[in-house]
């Protein structure tokens, strides 16, 4: 009997270069305070969050996340055509099928790579991080497209005290390829079920299709999610720092989920960083925007020269699931 | 060992006044950590947590909704201190 073959591994993976497209729309505290009765100050002081940014009526979330991949592309000095898969994370793609990924795969010219959406919240960057880190290294892909992209503007509620007035839109995109060093350390991830209900929708789809609830959007339990992204997430970006073989001296920089300024604050606490990793803080000025936050956060950094290409940043994503997400990665 | 009630006050006070500046002596039993102290939910769970550490004991989230005053928490640590 002839033995199968298989697809030739490689030894390596790492990121090969960064894309990021945010909403066009600057939308400042005082123009979201009224329906929340709340102020600029309030705002302020409880997340950290100054403004943030929101798509344009005619700003798709394909719009964003076909820039943000066409500059990660162009970063990677790579062709579209070199790319044998797309991954999409997110939770706001207006269509339950078909997924976003393939319509990306399109507008960037990946044209015959496989595509396909993740639904892992603010953890799904990591997510697909993850994924292309061991496609690539498998032999499965060669080069991997992963975009965070989200329109969450699209399922927010004016009045809602929990969460909608931190959230933003934007994409952030990655590419994925073989590498002759270690770029990508091992993912530390999960779901915690038994909190399914803790960050999500109002209702489900159905129950609005079915006149029984209005427009779903998001709503979180604040202060159970704060203490779990806080005190358990810190104990998850301890293990991904042990599993990268590293100490947080050995970073330049820590790219969190842009979930809350406070919890980046405590977190930044709970792992007695030094002070010479730099912190992400890009939700000051862009909000929250779920998978897309951390490639945003991190093209910030490196645009702005606050961090070198080669160094290592530890980023970990979490939300809604709860899912979680940490590895390290070589700086493209 | 257990801690008395005015131990757990006085510890509790300090791990207000670590979080919010809140001066120590501000925090009195009748006081309520929103309206009395200004204490968001936010700093209010890292007491929580903090306190877990300092008394040896749980608190879980949906306890946390109950603890209005300073002697609700002062309370439910001494009855539950490990």
């Amino acid at each position: 009997m002839k033995q199968l073959k298989e697809s030739t591994p490689v030894s390596h993976s790492r990121i090969y270069g960064l894309g990021a497209s945010r909403g066009s729309l600057v939308v400042t505290n005082d123009e979201i305070a009224g329906p929340i009765d709340s102020s600029d100050e309030w705002i302020r002081q409880r997340t950290g969050v100054i403004t943030r940014v929101r798509a344009a009526e005619d700003q798709s979330l394909m719009d964003m996340a076909t820039e943000a991949s066409k500059e990660a592309i162009a970063a990677s000095g790579i062709d579209p055509s070199e790319i044998d898969a797309v991954i999409l994370a997110t939770i706001s793609f207006p269509y339950q099928t078909p997924s976003g990924a393939s319509l990306l795969s399109e507008l960037v010219g990946a044209h015959s790579a496989a595509a396909y959406d993740i639904s892992a919240a603010c953890a799904g960057y990591c997510y697909g991080i993850a994924q292309a880190d061991a496609m690539v290294r498998s032999g499965l892909a060669r080069y991997v497209l992963v975009v965070g992209g989200e329109r969450l503007s699209d399922f927010l509620s004016p009045t809602d005290r929990t969460i909608s007035f931190l959230l933003g839109d934007g994409a952030g995109a990655a590419v994925v390829g073989p590498s002759d060093h270690p770029g990508i350390s091992k993912t530390v991830w999960g779901a915690d079920g038994s909190n399914w209900d803790k960050v999500g929708m109002t209702d489900s789809i159905t129950d609005f299709r079915d006149g029984k609830a209005a427009w779903p959007t998001l709503i979180q339990e604040g202060q159970s999610v704060f203490r779990w992204a806080v005190w358990e997430m810190s104990k998850v970006a301890r293990q991904a720092l042990e599993e990268a073989g590293l100490e947080p001296e050995d970073l330049s920089a820590i790219v969190t989920h842009q979930a809350n300024m406070r919890i980046i604050d405590e977190f930044v606490k709970q792992l007695k960083l030094p002070e010479s990793v730099v912190v992400a803080r890009d939700i000051a000025e862009t909000g929250n925007t779920s998978a897309a936050s951390i490639p945003l956060a991190m093209h910030r950094l490196l645009k702005e020269k606050q961090i070198k290409s080669g160094g290592y940043a530890l980023q970990i994503g979490f939300g809604a699931g709860l899912a979680f997400a940490a590895q390290v990665v070589e700086l493209p | 060992m257990a801690h008395t009630q005015q131990e757990v006050l006085a510890g509790l006070a300090e791990l207000v006044n670590d979080e919010t500046g809140i001066t120590a002596d501000a925090v009195q039993m009748d006081k309520s950590f929103t309206d009395d102290l200004d204490i968001d939910s936010i700093s209010m769970m890292t007491i929580v947590v903090n306190a877990e550490d300092k008394f040896g004991v749980k608190i879980p989230d949906e306890e946390v909704k109950n603890l209005i005053t300073v002697a609700d928490a002062v309370n439910f640590i001494t009855e539950n201190q490990g």
